[in-house]
């Protein structure tokens, strides 16, 4: 796939609003069948604003977030939610024993999880008081934000364990 | 010459390279991982080569995967970019094993920067002042380090880290007190009781130099300010460092030029320095042997592309710029854009953008991979954008600052916009030449 048009060069766009300043309008469209951008007025100063053809970009959104487990349930009782997207981990380093396990009493503080999320390890906290009943996602998967990593006291559902 | 060019690099950077070897007339190859395909930078390479997983482990600092990726694109050269693997001599021997470029310093200046002692001892070896400090394995040897390194100064355990064992000694009279304290406090919570002393420097800046060397020579392309860091992240970067005296600006330059051909460094790189705030002396701290994120602010002052000189260079030839070609005019001012709830602790924020406008306009450069839709993956740094402003003076640029500020607005993720806000209106900000304990006194 070889392209020959790149998209405008910051100094076509800085020549937009040289134009655009020239004129009596407040924005100017510049619309192809691969992107979109519009140059604006804003007070003393000027915006850009790019976007992309998504139609080009078929499966885009698909490939930034893969795999995400489990879907994002409602109703599921007291549970451990992902404060933020990323990878979740259940032990503190490799081959470490997990910071809990089924069974285990927990309180707000304690710490029963990391999620690498942009290079940083981020603790997940259990949030409120109780006792481990299952834990829903294995370790090193990636998580939506607010996925439900684990639950809390009876708060396992009718059925299947897990 | 360096006609097919692989990019081996992500984001702002990657689209960045890609513009000025496109202008100088190379076709680009871009290595993404699979959750870059459809990235901006993607989008602008004449060519985009998968090269694994999104995790970078398996795809951007997978050295046999990127190297392959770029034999199977038949490129002549790879340029690295920042971070990953820009600094890595294994990969940089990798490329040149399978007869390519690297875009980037010869193996024997990534070796000899590689970590902070090796570069205090060479920088040592090229007459570069360091912070005064030393060894000692009993209290004799403290006492004769103490009066060799002068006051303040620091005592820390050598076999410490995070603070303990740390004592600050302002004279010579309280010194017995605070060894014994010192030694005894790292024999007891490290099992050892050496310490290093080292001069303490209460207000530090952090101002850098960069430069170019094709080998034969080397010159600078004037300061850097980088002061403002949080946890040793910078955010907000200025060329040239504001409020130095012009000695000893001076002499910091030439003191970088002094290292760079020392070494017989080839390509650009920067040399960090520990100035204190309030002499102006000046410490040797390490060298970034690399393109910085920062770079743009020189460029904005000198008017000089250093991916071209880095190209030019890495191509082969001679450097045709000479120190006299060099000019710093104005000033010019970047801020970094992350994906980052500044307010909680700086947590990261990624997510699909909704809407990004970005200032526009005289004296405004944005470097971004990021449009109104893009995404932001969780796998990677959380570095949206920069907002660079340059101005004739420091004052206008801070002006332009503000204002630019105001006109950027980022959609669906937080970002560390407000955080430049504040510190834009910052009356020591605004005075100029902060020390690097700015951000701990900013007013949230």
């Amino acid at each position: 796939m070889s392209k020959t048009d790149l998209p405008l060069t910051p100094e076509d766009v800085a020549e937009i609003a040289a134009i655009l300043d020239g004129t009596a309008y407040d924005r100017i469209d510049v619309t192809t069948a691969r992107f979109r951008l519009r140059v604006a007025r804003d007070g003393q100063g000027f915006t850009q604003d790019w976007s992309f053809d998504e139609a080009a970009a078929p499966g885009a959104a698909m490939a930034a977030a893969p795999a995400v487990a489990p879907a994002i349930q409602a109703d599921i009782g007291p549970c451990v939610r992902a404060p933020l997207p990323g990878t979740f981990y259940r032990a503190p380093a490799p081959g470490a024993p997990p910071f809990v396990e089924v069974g285990a009493v927990v309180t707000p503080d304690t710490v029963v999880g990391i999620i690498e999320t942009m290079k940083l390890m981020n603790p997940v906290h259990a949030g409120i008081d109780g006792v481990i009943s299952a834990i829903l996602v294995d370790n090193a998967t990636m998580i939506a934000k607010g996925a439900a990593l684990m639950l809390l006291d009876g708060a396992l559902p009718d059925g299947p364990a897990l | 010459m360096i006609r097919r060019l692989f990019v081996a690099n992500r984001g702002e950077i990657a689209l960045r390279v890609i513009r000025t070897a496109r202008a100088m007339g190379m076709t680009t190859i871009l290595g993404v991982s699979e959750a870059d395909r459809h990235s901006l930078p993607a989008r602008s390479a004449d060519d985009v080569v998968v090269i694994g997983p999104a995790p970078s482990a398996q795809s951007y600092l997978n050295i046999p995967a990127v190297v392959a990726a770029a034999q199977s694109a038949r490129a002549d050269a790879i340029h690295p970019g920042y971070g990953f693997l820009s600094e890595n001599a294994a990969f940089a021997r990798a490329v040149a094993e399978v007869g390519m470029i690297f875009v980037g310093p010869e193996l024997s200046s990534l070796t000899a920067m590689g970590d902070k002692l090796m570069a205090r001892r060479v920088g040592i070896e090229a007459g570069l002042p360091v912070v005064p400090g030393g060894e000692a394995a009993d209290k004799a040897a403290a006492r004769a380090q103490a009066e060799r390194t002068g006051y303040p100064l620091l005592l820390k355990a050598v076999s410490g880290g995070g603070g303990r064992g740390m004592k600050r000694v302002d004279a010579p009279d309280q010194l017995e007190a605070q060894i014994d304290m010192a030694m005894a406090e790292a024999q007891a919570a490290f099992g050892d009781p050496r310490v290093y002393v080292e001069r303490f420097i209460a207000r530090g800046r952090h101002v850098e130099v960069q430069v170019l060397g094709d080998g034969h020579d080397a010159i600078h392309l004037g300061t850097r300010d980088c002061s403002i860091q949080r946890r040793f992240q910078k955010l907000v970067e200025e060329a040239p460092a504001p409020n130095m005296p012009d000695d000893k600006r001076a002499a910091i330059e030439a003191a970088a030029v002094n290292l760079a051909r020392h070494l017989g460094y080839r390509g650009a790189g920067t040399v960090e320095f520990l100035v204190d705030a309030e002499t102006f002396d000046f410490y040797f701290l390490e060298m970034n042997a690399r393109i910085q994120v920062e770079h743009p602010v020189t460029e904005a002052v000198t008017g000089i592309d250093l991916v071209e000189q880095q190209l030019l260079i890495a191509g082969g030839g001679r450097m045709a710029l000479r120190q006299g070609d060099v000019a710093v005019q104005g000033h010019a001012i970047e801020v970094r854009i992350n994906a980052e709830d500044w307010r909680a602790d700086f947590r990261p924020s990624p997510g699909r953008v909704a809407r990004a406008v970005w200032p526009a306009g005289p004296g405004i450069r944005i470097d971004t991979h990021i449009a109104s839709g893009g995404e932001v993956p969780p796998y990677y740094d959380s570095l949206l954008g920069k907002l660079i402003v340059s101005a004739p003076t420091r004052a206008e640029a801070v002006a332009l600052l503000a204002a630019a500020l105001n006109r950027l607005t980022i959609e669906g993720v937080d970002t560390t916009r407000d955080l430049h806000r504040t510190i834009a209106a910052d009356a020591r900000f605004v005075a100029g030449g902060v020390d690097t304990r700015f951000f701990e006194g900013l007013a949230a």
